[in-house]
């Protein structure tokens, strides 16, 4: 207001001076003057900027407090209990009513969970003043949710966010969800959603009540992140696309507790080190353009996220040479050229001793496998098993990028489930096929392996390949296709 | 048009009139609502944390000293920080504000650094505003302070020699803050202490002015432009020790330890408390 204080001060020595003339304008002057001090006065009670644009979408913060606020409809997601939500006029936390969720138990012929949205179908909201979603919440019995936020509209879903795995009480707990950056929410209509399915195969009840927006203040200190916050290396080529993934943002609370919610690519805005290497678009998909190295990065709200991509992209990928055997005669298990047998897992993740992860990758609708930090992994197709007695052969073709280790000791085998059609019960067999170090096995370039099944004498229910290391072995990082047993 | 002077001074009057209500409507529109809670206004010592040269970060020598280490038993309350001197964890930056950093790196037998600096020795000074303007950090266990300590040489030890807690605060309520004292009878787990709870905003998004006005039998403490505090004789359950010694400034943020708790896995470090100045008034 200090101003507005040396203004009228420049206008009261104006007046002043004008007032000593005697000059037959004085009065029409001193009028003008007046009015300008009235216009002064007036700018000085009203407040009012200039630069004030009109707000084309409702601020109503408000979404149930006791009933549905203005514009506020209810769509729960096709194969969800339907009537899992209602209103509540006895359990609430203040007011008249609250909402009330019945979620299912496993196996309800109505639904097989509780999940919807509600929006507003008015057009939207502009929730750009606030800073989180806000509610009071009980349970019948202490549960944890799959899901709960906003931002999902059965549209574009743009600025989805969901707190993951919210943890009810059986008393009245308030809850904050925060936006990750409300600047983006001029014209939001999805207001709230949930997912929710049963707590150990039984179904419960939990009550929302006082659900708006607010601007609390005390929303701070924001941390962004991506891919969990992990720096993400990967060996690539022309053609593979890569989505961003796992991004959160993360707020400290009054409460002193940190937060973190699941956000939409809407948030974020991604950055490729080398465009033409990688590009990357605003959803956060990354194309591989040509060889060389790229890191992709994100920023939400001007703070760089935590983690990063980088990219290295060998250039143009070399196919698998294309499987010219005649669909009758093939039982496939892997390959794009015919129609694959189920397959009940690419990797079984065996725990405790593998370390073998996947990392399998897409060229242009061409599939491959990529075992990275590989010692032993296994395929199985037991639903059903595959009847190899008329295939003598198993093929397969293998890449390894880089170099061949000079140990290289490689073992494929084959397990048959027996009658009983299951990994073990006392009735597997197993052939062993031996891939041993050769002039052959060569790097960047595809081999192609095939074996005699002649020696396993039962082969009517093979359920099961297991690729390993044998003899310390340091192969790393493989890529396998066109898995098939062939006559 | 012939003008009547008889007719333009009765305008001019009223025209006067208008202008001056119109003026005072003015000045009581832009009017600054300061609620009195300072009365003290003569600068008698001040550190607005300038760098003296661009290249040279440390703090006034001529102002403040070093605290350094761990003290006897974390500084009696178990703290877990090593204090140094150096500037990663005291340093005036290029803004004008001095830093003081939070590390969590192994120090000297520690896990965590940080820096306590003080004006013992070189000012010290009894009655006074003492205020200081802070940006706070966040986050479990961390626990920055603005405090005076009376001197020892009388011996008497602490807590007779008395101990003012301008502005105490633990991380992971980043809307509190305490003001407190300590001397005989009411030390520790059992000082005279209030706090002020910020509505619809925290202490370590912006700065905030925090300070005293002491003076003979009371003490009243004050955040921006709130009163919340005032602390008297009749207050303490003990003797008043505040209208007898001389004290001097700390400024430090400490690390876990039984006030604040130790940090967690959810606490982000380093932590850095920014001041942009220190003041007594008198």
């Amino acid at each position: 207001m200090g101003g507005s204080y040396i203004h009228s001060h420049k206008y009261w020595k104006i007046i002043n001076s004008y007032i000593m003339k005697t000059n037959k304008h004085i009065q029409s002057k001193i009028t003008f003057l007046l009015g300008l001090i009235l216009l002064t006065t007036i700018a000085c009670e009203r407040e009012l900027s200039e630069d004030i644009v009109e707000a084309t979408f409702t601020t109503n913060p408000e979404v149930y407090i006791d009933g549905f606020s203005s514009g506020l409809e209810y769509y729960p997601y096709l194969n969800s209990k339907h009537d899992a939500f209602s209103v509540d006029t006895e359990v609430k936390y203040s007011g008249s009513s609250s909402m009330r969720f019945d979620v299912p138990n496993v196996g309800d012929p109505s639904g097989a969970y509780a999940g919807a949205i509600f929006r507003d179908d008015n057009g939207g909201r502009d929730l750009s003043g606030y800073d989180a979603l806000t509610f009071w919440a009980k349970s019948s019995t202490a549960a944890t949710l799959n899901d709960i936020g906003f931002g999902q509209d059965f549209g574009e879903n743009k600025f989805q966010v969901s707190k993951r795995g919210l943890r009810l009480s059986t008393n009245w707990v308030k809850y904050t969800i925060p936006i990750p950056d409300a600047s983006r929410l001029t014209q939001e209509s999805g207001l709230f959603w949930y997912a929710e399915g049963a707590e150990n195969d039984n179904g419960y009840t939990f009550w929302i009540d006082e659900l708006k927006y607010e601007k609390l203040g005390t929303v701070a200190q924001p941390r962004p992140s991506i891919f969990n916050g992990d720096d993400i290396n990967v060996n690539t080529f022309i053609g593979v696309k890569i989505n961003v993934s796992d991004l959160n943002q993360t707020f400290n609370l009054d409460s002193g507790q940190n937060t973190t919610v699941s956000t939409a690519p809407g948030y974020f805005v991604f950055t490729s080190s080398d465009p033409n290497v990688a590009f990357v678009n605003e959803l956060g998909e990354v194309l591989i353009e040509s060889a060389g190295s790229a890191v992709i990065t994100a920023s939400l709200n001007g703070i760089e996220a935590e983690g990063t991509l980088t990219i290295n992209s060998v250039g143009s990928f070399a196919f698998a040479p294309t499987p010219l055997r005649s669909p009758e005669d093939v039982t496939s298990i892997f390959s794009n050229h015919y129609t694959n047998n189920p397959v009940d897992f690419f990797n079984g993740y065996w725990q405790p001793y593998q370390t073998t992860l996947s990392a399998d990758f897409s060229i242009n609708g061409d599939d491959f496998l990529n075992y990275t930090n590989f010692n032993f992994v296994g395929i199985q197709f037991a639903n059903p098993t595959v009847d190899a007695t008329e295939k003598s052969n198993l093929h397969f073709n293998m890449y390894i990028p880089d170099q061949v280790p000079s140990n290289f000791d490689f073992l494929v085998t084959l397990v048959d489930f027996g009658p009983d059609k299951v990994n073990g019960g006392g009735d597997d067999t197993r052939q062993q096929l031996f891939v041993r170090n050769s002039p052959s096995i060569v790097a960047d370039s595809w081999i192609t392996i095939e074996f005699s099944l002649a020696a396993m004498s039962t082969r009517n229910n093979v359920g099961l390949i297991i690729f390993e290391n044998i003899n310390f072995s340091s192969l790393n990082n493989l890529y396998l296709d066109n898995i098939y047993f062939y006559k | 048009m012939k003008i009547n002077s008889k007719n333009i001074s009765k305008t001019s009057l009223f025209s006067c009139g208008m202008i001056a209500i119109l003026f005072l409507l003015n000045i009581a529109c832009s009017t600054d609502e300061t609620q009195t809670v300072t009365t003290l206004n003569t600068l008698v010592w001040e550190d607005n944390f300038d760098r003296s040269s661009a290249t040279d970060s440390l703090p006034d020598a001529t102002k403040w000293g070093y605290n350094i280490g761990t003290g006897a038993n974390g500084w009696g309350n178990n703290e877990l920080q090593y204090y140094t001197s150096r500037p990663e964890n005291v340093v005036l930056n290029t803004e004008g504000m001095l830093e003081i950093t939070a590390i969590k790196e192994p120090y000297l037998g520690s896990n965590y650094t940080s820096g306590r600096i003080l004006t013992q020795g070189l000012y010290e000074n009894a009655y006074g505003r003492y205020e200081a303007r802070i940006k706070l950090p966040w986050g479990q266990g961390v626990w920055p302070a603005f405090w005076l300590l009376g001197e020892n040489s009388s011996g008497a030890g602490w807590p007779s020699i008395g101990e003012i807690d301008i502005m105490e605060y633990r991380g992971q309520e980043p809307t509190i803050v305490h003001g407190s004292v300590h001397g005989p009878g009411y030390s520790g787990g059992e000082a005279i202490t209030k706090s002020y709870n910020l509505l619809n905003d925290r202490f370590d998004t912006d700065f905030h002015v925090f300070g005293i006005e002491w003076g003979p039998a009371y003490i009243n403490y004050y955040v921006d432009d709130v009163l919340y505090n005032q602390i008297t004789p009749a207050d303490v359950t003990g003797d008043w020790v505040f209208d007898s010694n001389k004290f001097y400034i700390i400024m430090n943020v400490a690390v876990g330890g039984s006030f604040v708790g130790n940090p967690n896995v959810e606490t982000v470090f380093p932590q850095t408390m920014l001041v942009d100045y220190v003041r007594v008034y008198q």
